[in-house]
């Protein structure tokens, strides 16, 4: 029994019954599955995390998005600018006490490297509805290749808790149709 | 070894005071017994505190209940983090730790009076963490990210808590020593004992792992130390975070054996298969922090990978095997009863009245259909994008922490109180509805926070509404539904809890006393006499517990391919 000693004093040369080898099996092979299909999935899947990341000081990356902001704003959403950047360019995005910034305008289909960081404490990057999820630390700037596969407006909340007015904490990533642009 | 043979030493001189069970046989050291009841005690009443604050988040988190302000939600989701998730769950450990050693071994419990210097540390530590958050200026959540800092007292309550519990676990080994010499057991230890010893090993690593972070994060939030670097914080306080749910694991896994062996007197299908099961736990369990990891920036995909597969899924065998040898051995156990008809009689006629049974078997099945399944597809190194930090986490670790280990925990407290307490269960009928009232209670919890996290509702989150954000945005009103589904189930789940501490408050006090010869409400199974043949199951067929697998196995595949559906459907991004 569970809570007396084992009867026989040599256990571990027991036999082992065949539906605990056989279930044995199963899972093994199953977590060995599950193993290299995460691996596999780096060659035939689309969405694989990016690990590019480099050590930045806040004031240094505040610079560097406010200087994309200045470039490429095309207009405002409630006193917060929105950007919209050419196809492939670095694009940067900024969290801190409680907003994203800027607005993101981005072409559907085309890929941008997303420079994402923060400026004070941890935020959660979640892109809605189609809820993609990212942490974001201060002191580094992770880049993502990002390529928007759908059109629309898209909202971004904060999923890491950062004080009192985390739930206030919103941003934008609008995302249009080639054509419409071009008509 | 020098510290196991001061134990020794310091415990020589005292005489212990035995009493002998007569439901088990069991020679009980009076010394131990008052120790674990002192710290079954605490547990239960941080569980009181903490499942009461649980029951206040969840009815904030309810959009049209909206109960608490802004700041008071995010301090009592704060408290109710650290109260139920650490405090009751390391009490009730520390008490399984001291009845795994010194009760099932039949010897004398080293250094009683270490024991309760341990326990006095733990409640202190428990008491001041709490204070710091109660005083308002340490709303930082459970997990205390910097660089947002708490005073250092928070973290000084936890440091205190560990350093008792390590010794709770200090006088556990230095019991097995004391047993080992003085001879009051026969070959190995029991199962229960190694699965125990398994908790107390990987306690120790996360113990340890603990008091690493959190010492420099206080000597920080003192103005002594400059910087805190978030991704180390978060690497090493998770060896503490999450390898504690795997001392959780091992100990509620001990308990279900335990309770299998009491009431039905179940042997374990293969010693070898079991012990085998929490020795891999040991080996792999520790790598469990990567799972904190997986969207942070940085950290190379083939780290990520190993460790949070657990060195290719190898401690999710041990878990799996659990899942077969556990019910296996109910029923080999029940059939040898007599309930031998068909694939199902062993489990319809099994003691579903007695909240012991009935609360275990509905721990193992939720366990590992909701927290198990629901935790491998956390884990997956590209799948955690579709649900890091959404409502979806704190549903998984419902599903594992509350409906696994808590109910577990509350099921051995059904023979905790007239084994150790020796009062018998005051109300059999409340005490019979109470598991299955908390565990559908933390089923809804669990399922539908991950419904709501599926649709992209964040953890830790004030107003779903975003009511006052300057770029307003809406969730989808099936996330709306869940989060009002999810606090009805809060109130069945507190309902349950609230059952749960006045039948064992009400039982410590005015249960009726046993005296020789007491016919127990829930009596055990005559096996439970160590004088009954015990050792591994011989030849039985297991028709139905291989009915049951194959249906946990088919769900957790098409689960977890269903989610790489999902995750294919995203925006790219590498």
């Amino acid at each position: 029994m569970a809570i007396t000693s084992p009867e026989r004093r040599a256990w571990w040369n027991e036999p082992v019954e065949r539906v605990e080898l056989i279930w044995i099996a199963v899972a093994l092979l199953w977590g060995l599955f599950m193993f290299f299909f995460m691996i596999a999935w780096h060659f035939i899947g689309g969405q694989n995390l990016a690990t590019e990341a480099y050590k930045v000081t806040p004031s240094a990356y505040q610079e560097k998005v406010d200087a994309f902001a200045e470039k490429y704003q095309v207009g405002d959403e409630a006193g917060t600018p929105i950007v919209r950047p050419p196809a492939g360019v670095d694009i940067y995005l900024l969290g801190r006490l409680w907003q994203w910034w800027p607005v993101l305008e981005l072409e559907k289909g085309q890929s941008y490297r997303l420079h994402l960081s923060s400026v004070d404490w941890q935020h959660g990057f979640s892109l809605q509805p189609t809820n993609i999820n990212i942490q974001v630390h201060p002191g580094y700037e992770h880049v993502i290749t990002l390529t928007p596969t759908e059109s629309g407006e898209f909202g971004i909340i904060c999923n890491e808790f950062c004080g009192i007015g985390h739930h206030t904490m919103t941003g934008k990533i609008i995302v249009v149709d080639k054509k419409a642009e071009t008509k | 070894m020098s510290t196991f043979e001061g134990a020794l030493a310091a415990t020589r001189e005292r005489v212990a005071n035995f009493r002998t069970c007569q439901f088990t046989g069991l020679r009980v050291d009076i010394a131990a017994q008052r120790l674990i009841i002192a710290n079954a005690v605490a547990a239960v009443v941080f569980l009181a505190v903490g499942g009461l604050m649980g029951l206040l988040v969840a009815l904030t988190r309810w959009p049209a209940v909206h109960l608490l302000p802004a700041e008071w939600f995010y301090l009592i989701l704060t408290a109710h983090g650290a109260n139920v998730l650490l405090f009751w769950i390391i009490f009730f450990e520390i008490a399984v730790l001291y009845f795994a050693s010194a009760v099932l071994l039949n010897s004398r419990i080293a250094a009683p009076k270490t024991g309760w210097l341990g326990f006095v540390l733990m409640v202190a530590g428990a008491i001041i963490t709490n204070i710091a958050v109660l005083q308002g200026e340490s709303t930082v959540m459970f997990t205390s990210y910097p660089p947002m800092m708490a005073r250092p007292h928070f973290y000084l309550g936890i440091i205190l808590f560990a350093v008792g519990a390590l010794i709770g676990v200090g006088l556990f080994f230095a019991t097995l020593v004391i047993a080992r010499a003085e001879r009051t057991y026969e070959g190995s230890i029991p199962l229960v004992t190694f699965g125990a010893l398994t908790a107390a090993i990987i306690a120790v690593f996360t113990l340890v792992s603990g008091a690493i972070i959190l010492i420099p994060t206080m000597l920080w939030s003192m103005g002594l130390i400059r910087d805190i670097d978030p991704l180390m914080y978060k690497l090493v306080w998770w060896a503490m975070g999450h390898s504690s749910q795997q001392i959780n694991v091992s100990a509620h896994v001990s308990v279900w054996y335990m309770i299998g062996a009491l009431v039905l007197g179940a042997k374990p299908l293969s010693e070898k298969v079991s012990r085998g099961a929490f020795f891999l736990y040991i080996l792999f369990l520790q790598l469990a922090s990567a799972h904190h990891l997986l969207a942070e920036p940085g950290i190379s995909a083939e780290w990520k990978i190993v460790n949070t597969s657990y060195m290719m899924y190898l401690a999710v065998l041990g878990s799996m095997i659990h899942g077969l040898t556990v019910p296996g051995s109910i029923e080999a156990a029940q059939r040898r009863n007599g309930f031998n008809r068909g694939v199902f009689e062993w489990l319809r006629k099994a003691p579903w009245g007695n909240p012991a049974f009935s609360g275990m078997f509905l721990s193992l099945v939720m366990f590992g259909f909701i927290g198990g399944i629901s935790g491998v597809v956390l884990g997956t190194e590209q799948l955690n994008v579709l649900m890091h930090n959404t409502i979806y986490v704190p549903g998984h670790f419902h599903g594992t922490v509350v409906a696994g280990t808590t109910l577990a925990f509350m099921a051995g407290t059904y023979l905790v109180l007239p084994l150790i307490f020796q009062r018998d269960i005051i109300w059999p009928g409340l005490a019979r509805i109470q598991p299955y009232l908390f565990g559908i209670g933390a089923a809804g919890i669990s399922m539908f926070m991950m419904g709501a996290g599926t649709l992209g509702v964040a953890r830790r989150h004030w107003d779903i509404n975003f009511t006052d954000a300057v770029i307003g945005f809406q969730h989808s009103p099936g996330a709306f539904l869940m989060m009002g589904l999810n606090g009805i189930s809060a109130i069945l789940a507190a309902l349950g809890g609230i059952l749960y501490v006045l039948i064992v408050v009400g039982t410590a006090l005015f249960g009726k006393k046993i005296v020789p010869g007491h016919k127990m409400v829930f009596p055990l199974h005559s096996a439970a006499r160590v004088v009954s043949k015990y050792g591994s199951e011989g030849t039985i067929k297991l028709p139905g517990t291989i009915v049951l697998v194959t249906i946990f196995f088919l769900s957790f595949v098409l689960y977890y391919f269903v989610n790489w559906k999902y995750l294919s459907d995203l925006w790219q991004f590498r």
